[in-house]
């Protein structure tokens, strides 16, 4: 009896902490979210209030789908961040699981050779990487940033991933070995599917810095139908006049996009760890 | 570089003599990230030992490197940012990492309701852009608009209140605080998933032996979950001296007030791409990323072969 | 070598390719500015006017947001994707790049007769041989004040120092309004419209500027170091917390009427006036009744070309038409407070753009010390400037320290010419 007390006593304190802690994390996005809906003197007369009959102004919306043509931004962002990812997935994973699986000279060399790319920002290669788009014609298309955020995604994820696919066990692979099954087949249905919860966080991880850049989407592609939704908010951000109605518009919407993707993995993620349980 | 043919001895190699297996599941990363990544960062490092002397760009050896460390002005601007860059990584050690390790803790705990709304909660914040972030940390921290002196006003501490992000003394620590705030659920989905592959049959043996609660996180779950832990530290630390938007968004270029905020990032922003009047240097840029590179190789490298090593695995 | 490599695996990965440019009969001239916020101006009225008389050339206006403006055009130059036409800052930054080969001379420009020597200087070479971009727009500082303020307690405009701060003095007792908006923040406000607002008063305008960079004065002397004194004293003035009020924060403290001074730039004008406020404006403030007064008339922004662009001749013809008074009319009228630098007077409506415009004739015009020769080195006196005038308003540096401070940076690089 006084056990069933104490669990239900210590479910309610779990509960308390992890609420306290939803607050601080969602009272920023909140306040975003009901601001974006405001006229521009109740923005900065009063930030905390919902939007009211006499506050509601839904001017940051209007400025921000008359201003660009922002579906086409979106779609040009969830096509960039869609296709990295799923190439920093793949390669990463097949990269990651020949540094982790196979011993062979060099090993440690390659791995710290492809970690290199976590400890310098890509950034700092921008002209170079610039005259190379300009010569091989690929300035203002989508595939130059993806090429970009493929080969910035790709360092990380080999880095977690090779940790994650350690801990596969070798008598399942070697059963498999046993079994005939070609080192690709090993990979593809014994180790892949055991290291989904870990693609799953590669994927996140991932897809965050590239729907949020601003840098190049700025140098490579800034062309109108090749912009992506964070260059497209970015232009509301003036030097004298800051439009933060049409800003606040802006990135409330580029939230959602992300929002959805992050829920994908995040189910893929789960079911990954309850499937992956079978041994 | 990397030789790619089998190690003699080796018992699996001799019945496989080449395997090419290996060159096909590198071959696509190494290539891509080759060309798109290394070449154009070894341009661009080269520029290090290159400077414009006389209107001719020659080079200079190591120059450049004097300059930085010999020079009052550029050692103090360097020295600061480095200092200040270790107060941020320490915050983020000391704040963002335990409360992401305990935040996972209660997630896993089995049979949690609502466990999939808390996470999405917790991780909604890294998956917003620095330009989201700064606006409204600024808003909610703004004297005039009130949103955090109002809220300090509920709990009775509103005297406690200042213009954090203007004083010298405090806007680093709170340019910190709103970046934990920012990526703390990195180490959390990081250690969840570590936790949730901890395989049920060890965590019932360890009931049957009547380890159960703190006594089993402490001495069940945290030992099995280490590697994941020394992954984090080691991304929080490269992710802190590699750290450059959320101090620009919040602080600005100059990373005001009196370059309290500057850190590696926004110091090599400046002098890489130029700031207003200042011109744009590619060869002291190239300086400060050189070194910036060699702090963060010698951490990764530390913890390579000093803590990875040593950190103990268990198969699943 | 590298290119080669980078070539062939990029073109291997260009089945991926999305989006190709289409090509278009008519030549499109395209446009690099940091002034997103002109974008609806120069798409709704520039724009079309142009090209309703020169049929066959198109004009995109493609903007940046000016903190990145910079960096991302210089990257752009370097290889080779920038647009046809760039906005060009004012002094070194554009001069680098001429002398970089990057943009066009356009001393021949016909249009360029339009423009007086001072319009040209801030794109002209140090031997004043070539000129390099179209002047566009100036801009004046001074201050706006809320007239019904002004009236509450009852003040008049003040004209001296002293009755600057005597009016300030009845603000901050009245209670009703934040005597004057500016913060510390982003630091630049408090060199720009504080220590270039007020300081050429002291300095003698272009006199002391002058004098700065032939070396025969230093910043750590009387006119250089006094305005920094008067600076200091702005700080009880200042809003709760202005050590973190940012510059949007000042602007909405001001037009949402809860402030009764702004020391300003004139490009503020079209901003505040929607606000639906009335409000005026006066110059610096002077020592002296009678003694003459100084402004900063800032040349601020001008176009020039592309040096890699494959539409010259179309290029040229766009920029004639900038230089022409019919585009200095368009401009200066939809953007009141940026006043045009062409010879031919313009004719505006706006009443505080009038306003500003006036002081031409009382007061001597300057421009900002920092911008001609002096920010070319390391460290950079402009950047400096904004530090230390912010800590000179906080209270963390003495005038004369900051002063000393900024001497000393400029001395460790700069060797005036004798």
């Amino acid at each position: 009896m006084s056990k069933a007390r104490q669990s239900k006593l210590r479910t309610s304190l779990v509960h308390v902490a992890l609420i306290a802690y939803t607050l601080v994390a969602l009272f920023p996005v909140f306040l975003t979210i009901i601001n974006s809906l405001k006229s521009k003197q109740a923005i900065f007369g009063q930030p905390l209030r919902l939007p009211g009959p006499s506050t509601f102004s839904l001017i940051g919306y209007e400025t921000v789908l008359k201003q660009g043509d922002f579906v086409t931004y979106f779609q040009n962002s969830t096509v960039v961040t869609v296709v990295s990812i799923f190439l920093v997935l793949l390669f990463g994973a097949m990269a990651a699981f020949a540094l982790a699986e196979y011993r062979f000279r060099g090993n440690t060399l390659m791995g710290l050779y492809l970690a290199i790319g976590i400890m310098i920002p890509i950034r700092l290669g921008t002209v170079a990487l610039l005259q190379g788009m300009v010569a091989t014609g690929l300035v203002n298309t989508l595939t130059a940033l993806v090429l970009v955020y493929t080969a910035q995604g790709l360092p990380l994820a080999i880095f977690i991933l090779s940790e994650f696919m350690r801990t596969v066990s070798d008598d399942l692979k070697n059963a498999g070995r046993i079994d005939g099954l070609s080192e690709y087949a090993i990979f593809f249905r014994l180790v892949l599917p055991l290291v989904r919860p870990a693609m799953a966080t590669v994927a996140v991880f991932t897809m965050i810095p590239i729907w949020n850049d601003l840098w190049f989407p700025l140098i490579l592609a800034p062309g109108e139908s090749t912009k992506t939704v964070t260059l497209g908010a970015q232009l509301f951000i003036g030097q004298f006049v800051t439009n933060w109605n049409a800003v606040l518009a802006a990135l409330s919407l580029a939230i959602f996009p992300v929002l959805i993707l992050y829920i994908i993995f995040s189910r893929q993620l789960i079911r990954g760890i309850t499937s992956g349980a079978v041994k | 570089m990397t030789d790619l043919a089998p190690e003699q001895g080796e018992e699996a190699s001799r019945r496989r003599p080449r395997r090419w297996h290996i060159l096909v599941f590198l071959a696509p990363a190494v290539i891509i990230y080759t060309a798109v990544m290394i070449l154009p960062l070894i341009e661009t490092l080269r520029q290090s030992f290159f400077n414009v002397v006389d209107g001719e760009h020659v080079f200079v050896g190591f120059a450049n490197f004097a300059t930085l460390f010999g020079d009052p002005r550029w050692a103090s601007d360097f020295w600061n940012a480095l200092g200040n860059n270790f107060v941020f990584f320490l915050i983020h050690m000391a704040v963002q990492n335990p409360i992401g390790v305990a935040l996972a803790a209660l997630l896993s705990l089995p049979g949690l309701r609502f466990a999939a709304f808390y996470r999405t909660a917790f991780f909604l914040p890294t998956l917003l852009s620095f330009v989201i972030v700064g606006f409204i940390w600024k808003l909610i921290l703004s004297p005039i608009w009130g949103v955090a002196p109002w809220l300090m006003d509920l709990v009775g501490m509103k005297s406690m209140f200042g213009p954090w992000l203007g004083k010298p003394g405090s806007a680093l620590i709170t340019v910190s605080l709103v970046s934990v705030w920012q990526f703390i659920g990195i180490p959390m989905m990081l250690i969840y998933a570590a936790l949730l592959s901890i395989p049920e049959e060890v965590i019932e043996a360890a009931e049957i032996d009547g380890i159960t609660g703190w006594g089993q996180f402490f001495k069940i779950k945290l030992p099995l979950v280490l590697p994941a832990i020394g992954i984090i530290s080691i991304l929080t630390f490269v992710g802190n001296f590699n750290a450059f938007d959320l101090v620009y968004t919040m602080q600005g270029a100059l990373a005001g007030p009196d370059k309290a905020t500057d850190i590696l990032g926004t110091f090599l922003y400046r002098t890489f791409f130029g700031f207003q009047l200042q011109l744009g240097d590619q060869s002291m840029g190239a300086t400060i990323a050189t070194i910036m590179f060699l702090i963060i190789l010698t951490g990764v490298c530390i913890y390579l072969f000093g803590i990875q090593r040593r950190i103990r695995r268990y198969q699943f | 070598m590298y290119r080669t490599t980078l070539q062939g695996a990029l073109l291997a990965s260009s089945i991926l390719a999305g989006v190709g440019s289409a090509m278009a009969a008519d030549v499109t001239l395209n446009i690099e500015s940091w002034r997103n916020d002109d974008l609806q101006i120069w798409q709704e009225q520039i724009i079309p006017t142009f090209e309703a008389k020169h049929p066959g050339i198109k004009v995109t206006f493609s903007p940046s947001a000016p903190t990145e403006y910079n960096a991302a055009l210089n990257a752009k130059l370097d290889a080779g994707s920038a647009g046809d036409l760039v906005a060009c800052r004012p002094f070194d930054t554009s001069l680098q790049l001429f002398e970089k080969g990057k943009l066009e001379d356009l001393t021949g420009l016909e249009g360029m007769k339009n423009f007086s020597d001072v319009a040209k200087s801030a794109w002209t070479t140090d031997d004043g041989a070539k000129t390099f971009c179209v002047p566009m727009a100036s801009v004046i500082h001074g201050f706006i004040y809320n007239k019904e303020a002004f009236e509450k307690i009852g003040a008049e405009v003040p004209k001296t120092v002293d009755q600057f701060f005597a009016v300030l003095d009845k603000l901050k007792e009245d209670g009703t309004y934040i005597p004057m908006a500016m913060g510390t923040k982003d630091m630049w406000e408090a060199a720009t419209m504080g220590y270039q607002n007020i300081g050429p008063t002291y300095w003698k305008g272009e006199e002391g500027r002058k004098a700065l960079i032939a070396g025969t004065q230093k910043l750590t002397d009387e006119p250089w170091v006094e305005p920094y004194r008067v600076l200091a004293k702005w700080k009880p003035y200042l809003g709760d917390g202005f050590e973190a009020q940012t510059y949007p924060d000042s602007q909405n403290l001001f037009t949402l009427g809860r402030a009764a001074i702004y020391p300003a730039g004139s490009w503020e004008i079209s901003l505040f006036n929607t606000a639906g406020l009335k409000l005026g404006a006066f110059p610096p403030p002077v020592v002296k009744d009678g003694d003459t007064c100084y402004i900063s008339d800032h040349n601020d922004i001008a176009m020039g070309l592309n040096a890699a662009s494959p539409h010259k001749e179309e290029a040229k013809v766009f920029l004639e038409w900038v230089a022409s008074p019919e585009f200095a009319s368009i401009y200066a009228n939809a953007l009141p407070g940026f006043f045009s630098l062409n010879s031919t007077a313009v004719d505006m409506t706006d009443p505080l753009a009038k306003e500003f415009v006036s002081w031409r004739e009382t007061c001597k015009p300057t421009i900002r010390s920092t911008y001609q020769i002096l920010s070319r080195g390391t460290p950079n006196l402009e950047n400096e400037t904004w530090t230390e005038s912010a800590n000179v308003i906080n209270g963390t540096d003495t005038p004369e320290a900051a002063a000393k401070k900024l001497q000393d940076g400029l001395d460790s690089w700069y060797k005036p010419a004798k």
